[in-house]
């Protein structure tokens, strides 16, 4: 429970990528619940190519002094060397995370060794229980990160809600052909089943842009929102973050919507994910 | 429950295991309709930015001085504690009990940590849960300390204003909240 109360705390909030101290203070000052520290935001990933790798220990340190909330930093999928030293400089999240370059091509880290919490992405909802089983205590629907396209969080967010309203109403001898077909274990596909949600929180990530995306996904379902190149590729910085906090609390509030999302300026620039050469949606195992 | 930001759907099955009926609070006209406050965990930061903008913090502080019943957990307590140490400079508390707290004065997550908790007036223990908890560095005379962990206070009470700097909210244990709710009503009544 301690591990996991943390993204209790995080719901109905913002997450921020930031790269150095200064934006991180941004972040802050707009009312982020927390930052993610990382060396090149995922647009910048994407346009560079080669081999993305955990941060630098400085910089994530630098990071840590220059704001107040908690301070959450990627390693790359199975790297569990890396996730060990994010732990060492007392992160207080680790995201294994598909912006990276993977690893491991077969397994993930095993999360249960760690006292550090860990947030592992989902395209749908066997991939989210077996990151569970690994011991992931907060799960983010992947969406494509780096596109500003929302389209792709919408479909994985739409896949795993969708089919945690479908196994509520499976019997007790279908639950283990959605075992098999979800490639999950039964006890927890069981305990979905039961209850009808993930036993984590569930947030969103991987092309929000605009506080109207916040809203969508809000109202989609997802507890809170990880903005990654949405907010420092974009125009002004500052106030299209604190607009993208405003529309996550009051997602279901158009009038407000409305005002919020007045004279931000320029969004990040899309791309058409038909486009693209890398789909980082499609790492992870 | 005021639903700004942070673990406020916790709170209300809490709640409504306790037999309130919670409403999520956003904004003035909403706090007006509520009869008591659950001020959630979440990020102070977060939350104190949030109380601004909505235009929340001035009726708040009013029905505060009405002696609204509030509780306020971590950062709830935060935000309702006379003095922040090591907060953001900006940051605004509401001082509505007398107590400095120290914010993530227990550390980082990795030192995030789970205690059974003493409480006067409950039975056995009751599981307390601390994540990038407070710490509670003066307490002022009128305050009255309800539980604590190796001599520092973790449940306190003034007036109507009670607060936490764990998370009873995340412990499957609806006791705290219903005492918080037989006070409120009892006040109520008297």
């Amino acid at each position: 429970m301690v591990k996991r109360g943390l993204a209790e705390m995080l719901k109905g909030g913002v997450i921020m990528d930031v790269v150095d101290a200064r934006q991180a203070r941004i972040a802050e000052d707009a009312g982020a619940t927390a930052v993610m520290a990382l060396e090149r935001v995922p647009s910048d990933i994407r346009r560079d190519g080669g081999v993305a790798r955990m941060s630098d220990p400085e910089m994530i340190e630098a990071i840590k002094e220059a704001v107040t909330i908690p301070v959450m930093a990627k390693a790359r999928i199975g790297h569990f060397a890396e996730a060990q030293i994010l732990e060492a400089l007392g992160v207080d999240y680790v995201d294994e995370s598909e912006v990276l370059t993977p690893a491991d091509e077969a397994h993930h880290i095993d999360k249960w060794a760690f006292t550090v919490p860990f947030v592992c992405g989902a395209t749908n909802l066997g991939e989210a229980l077996r990151r569970i089983s690994e011991g992931a205590c907060l799960i983010r629907s992947k969406g494509e990160a780096g596109t500003g396209n929302i389209v792709e969080a919408v479909r994985h967010l739409r896949s795993i809600l969708g089919d945690l309203r479908r196994i509520t109403q499976a019997d007790s001898a279908e639950l283990f052909d959605w075992a098999k077909r979800l490639q999950s274990p039964l006890p927890l596909v069981q305990e979905v089943a039961e209850t009808g949600r993930l036993p984590v929180p569930m947030f969103c990530a991987g092309g929000i842009a605009t506080p109207a995306d916040a809203s969508l996904v809000m109202q989609l379902g997802a507890e809170a929102v990880f903005v990654g190149s949405g907010i420092f590729k974009s125009d002004d910085p500052a106030p299209r973050a604190r607009a993208i906090v405003e529309a996550t609390t009051n997602f279901a509030d158009p009038t407000l919507l409305a005002k919020v999302s007045r004279g931000l300026g320029d969004a990040m620039p899309g791309l058409e994910i038909d486009t693209l050469e890398t789909r980082l949606a499609d790492r992870g195992w | 429950m005021l639903a700004l930001q942070g673990a406020f759907a916790s709170h209300a099955e809490m709640l409504g295991e306790a037999g309130a009926t919670p409403i999520e609070v956003r904004t003035a006209g909403e706090l007006a309709e509520a009869d008591a406050l659950v001020m959630p965990g979440g990020e102070s930061t977060t939350m104190s930015m949030l109380l601004d903008i909505a235009e929340l913090r001035a009726p708040l502080a009013g029905r505060l001085a009405d002696g609204m019943p509030v509780f306020g957990t971590c950062a709830g307590m935060i935000l309702l504690a006379v003095n922040v140490l090591d907060g953001r400079s900006d940051q605004r508390s509401l001082g509505a009990i007398d107590l400095d707290v120290r914010r993530n004065g227990y550390g980082r997550q990795v030192d995030s940590f789970e205690t059974d908790l003493v409480v006067d007036g409950l039975e056995g223990t009751f599981p307390g849960i601390f994540i990038r908890s407070p710490v509670v560095e003066r307490i002022g005379p009128d305050v009255e300390v309800v539980a604590e962990v190796e001599g520092r206070p973790v449940l306190c009470r003034q007036g109507n204003v009670l607060v936490a700097s764990f998370h009873p909210e995340l412990a499957g244990d609806a006791r705290i909240h219903r005492r918080f709710l037989e006070s409120a009503f009892a006040s109520d009544a008297a």
